[in-house]
């Protein structure tokens, strides 16, 4: 009995807040738009009873999802979010490793001040510091201004509203994420086993490929998810930061939803982001199972 | 915190809640009121106001179809209220309760009645034209003296906007705004429903697109001010408030508003109360308040908007009803013309040759 609770307590945790909001969001998908309140038709109509339901499971079709492979905006707008979304994740990677790293053979007692500073800005709100990068990237901004003053360019750059504000407002933000998983994997690491390495003839550099890199894959692959699936729906940064021609599934659906008041359609494109982003979850959810697994 | 000092905190928070002073909930576009007035309505009424700003009809209106949104006063755009209009999603003015509607200028409400036939369940807060903010120093030293800051050319002729591209030019964000626009200084009906006449418009923007820095509807009335940009195209009081701030600022920026020559398009904000507004009664003193002319003269006084009511008129500075940019002259407003709201097959052209046009897909 307790055993059977201690497991209805996740199962209902998924059902209230992913299973329940999904068939929501699948339903509306496959209804029509109307001019109304709410916006889209058929809803179900209980008071007609049978007749109603009937009616009800009469009006869905798959007509939107069709929709979606006639117009070459949405494919061209998943596969724009996923470069995005992958590029900005080996970045994230590349800068958080060495941070990760650098913590993790600091000394100990600097490693809590260090890991605070980590998770520091999170005490600032996400938007503000979103806002602030135009502040700093505009072309009147402190980083022209900076290196205006320096010499080093004589025109002020144009990074604001273009994809490498973009991709800088996502690897700032998503960053922390990055280097924790890491961290906690490289802290864990014996480092006898590095001394033996180098021991037996390996140079440090090879060490660190042979014994470092493997045994902290498990935080590069908890950080790259952690990093890549919100950043493949990311809406505000490049909202706030990328030009018009940023374009990203976030920003597609925000159209269909607001500019064309189509719930069905935009529906339509949420659930076939959230059947791109099940994979990768999927490969991360296996790869936690390994991980603890292979600790016992 | 002990527990009991935090029990204690609780039951006050229950019981100010439950003795909470009446409330009504204003949801309106940004930097549109002087914030004065809603210190001042709060004073005179003793209701609480809490309002709240957004900067697209497209917001807003998603919001009304969705139901329950909270708010007891909303303000769209004409075709937007016509739309949620028919879509059940206000309710009728009760005029007995409007004693101050008698001050609205018949002029402004002959036009709103294409969007609110008897204007029965909206007023108009403000109206005004979309047009071109320019930066007058930055303009003429690309284009020269004889720039067309008047004219429509000026952001749709791709020759002008190469040398402008290097200053920065805004665009709005507003398909139903944009559209309408490139129509007209194509020679078109700005207010065409057909499909083959909208797709026109896209060869306008196609030639313009690579020198149009962003598509944003309120980022502009700081970038004109601060200097960031040099041309945008945008409302006109939120034009002349960038002019207002640079002026403060005081930093060598001059900025300038025309409606274009070739003509403009002409909208009007409507106050309107919710189908399931919680406080109906409230929203009605609201819509009063503002009706009073005194009032209404001191919103458009702060915002550089003109207003639909006539009786405001004799308390409105010289600034404000002298300049043709906000209050037009008869021939500006000959040449000023409005639309009509799109119907959902046409709207979703619309907006896909939008997403079009911003994203070059």
């Amino acid at each position: 009995m307790r055993r059977l609770l201690l497991i209805a307590v996740p199962y209902l945790w998924l059902l209230a807040l992913f299973l329940v909001p999904f068939i929501i969001v699948l339903k509306i998908s496959l209804s029509d738009i109307a001019l109304a309140i709410p916006p889209y038709t058929p809803t179900l109509d209980f008071a007609a009873g049978w007749a109603g339901i009937k009616a009800f499971f009469a009006g869905l079709d798959f007509e939107n999802f069709i929709w979606l492979t006639e117009d070459d905006l949405y494919w061209k707008a998943y596969l724009s979010s996923l470069t995005i979304a992958l590029i900005s994740t080996v970045l994230t990677l590349m800068i958080g490793y060495p941070i990760a790293y650098g913590m993790a053979r600091a000394p100990g007692e600097w490693r809590p001040t260090l890991m605070m500073l980590i998770i520091l800005p999170f005490w600032t709100s996400f938007l503000i510091r979103v806002y602030s990068w135009m502040g700093i990237l505009s072309q009147e901004g402190f980083l022209n201004q900076f290196l205006l003053w320096t010499g080093i360019i004589n025109e002020p750059l144009i990074i604001l509203n273009t994809k490498i504000a973009v991709y800088i407002g996502i690897v700032y933000t998503y960053l922390p994420f990055m280097i924790l998983p890491i961290y906690a994997a490289l802290d864990r690491l014996d480092e006898s086993l590095i001394e033996a390495a180098e021991d037996l003839g390996c140079s440090r550099l090879s060490a660190f490929w042979l014994i470092t890199v493997p045994l902290s894959k498990n935080g590069i692959a908890a950080g790259c998810f952690l990093v890549f699936i919100p950043a493949l729906g990311e809406f505000v940064i490049p909202s706030l930061l990328g030009g018009s021609g940023t374009l990203m599934i976030g920003k597609v659906l925000w159209e269909e939803f607001f500019s064309n008041r189509d719930w069905p359609v935009a529906s339509a494109v949420a659930i076939v982001l959230l059947l791109l982003l099940v994979i990768p979850i999927v490969l991360f959810q296996r790869n936690q199972q390994k991980q603890a697994e292979a600790e016992q | 915190m002990t527990f009991k000092s935090l029990s204690l905190t609780a039951v006050l928070a229950l019981g100010a809640s439950a003795v909470q002073a009446e409330e009504v909930r204003v949801y309106n576009w940004s930097d549109y009121i002087d914030e004065e007035l809603l210190a001042k309505f709060e004073a005179e009424t003793g209701i609480d106001l809490i309002y709240d700003v957004f900067d697209s009809n497209e917001v807003l209106e998603t919001k009304m179809l969705a139901g329950g949104s909270g708010y007891d006063v909303v303000v769209p755009s004409g075709t937007f209220l016509q739309r949620q209009i028919s879509a059940g999603a206000f309710q009728k003015l009760d005029m007995s309760k409007l004693p101050n509607h008698k001050n609205m200028w018949d002029v402004v409400e002959k036009r709103t009645a294409q969007y609110d036939p008897d204007n029965a369940y909206s007023i108009n807060y403000m109206w005004g034209t979309t047009g071109i903010g320019v930066n007058v120093g930055k303009v003429t030293e690309l284009l020269g003296e004889d720039a067309p800051i008047d004219s429509w050319a000026l952001v749709f002729d791709p020759a002008n906007m190469e040398k402008l591209a290097g200053c920065g030019v805004h665009f709005l964000d507003a398909p139903a705004e944009m559209i309408p626009a490139a129509l007209k200084y194509i020679g078109e009906d700005p207010d065409s429903q057909d499909p083959d006449v909208i797709a026109k418009a896209e060869g306008v923007y196609m030639a313009v697109r690579p020198y149009i820095q962003k598509f944003h509807s309120s980022e502009y009335i700081n970038g004109l001010a601060n200097g960031d940009i040099c041309v945008a195209v945008g409302w006109s009081g939120d034009v002349l408030q960038a002019r207002d701030r640079a002026a403060e600022a005081d930093n060598g920026v001059e900025i300038a508003y025309h409606a274009p020559k070739e003509g403009a398009q002409m909208w009007f904000d409507q106050m309107a109360i919710p189908v399931d507004a919680p406080n109906p009664d409230a929203a009605h003193k609201f819509l009063n308040f503002i009706m009073d002319a005194q009032n209404m003269a001191a919103a458009s006084n702060y915002v550089y908007y003109a207003n639909g009511n006539l009786a405001s008129q004799e308390f409105l500075v010289e600034d404000v009803i002298g300049d043709p940019a906000i209050y037009p002259d008869a021939a500006t407003l000959e040449n000023l013309f409005t639309t009509r709201p799109y119907p959902a097959k046409v709207q979703r052209v619309v907006t896909r040759l939008w997403t079009k046009i911003k994203s070059g897909t």
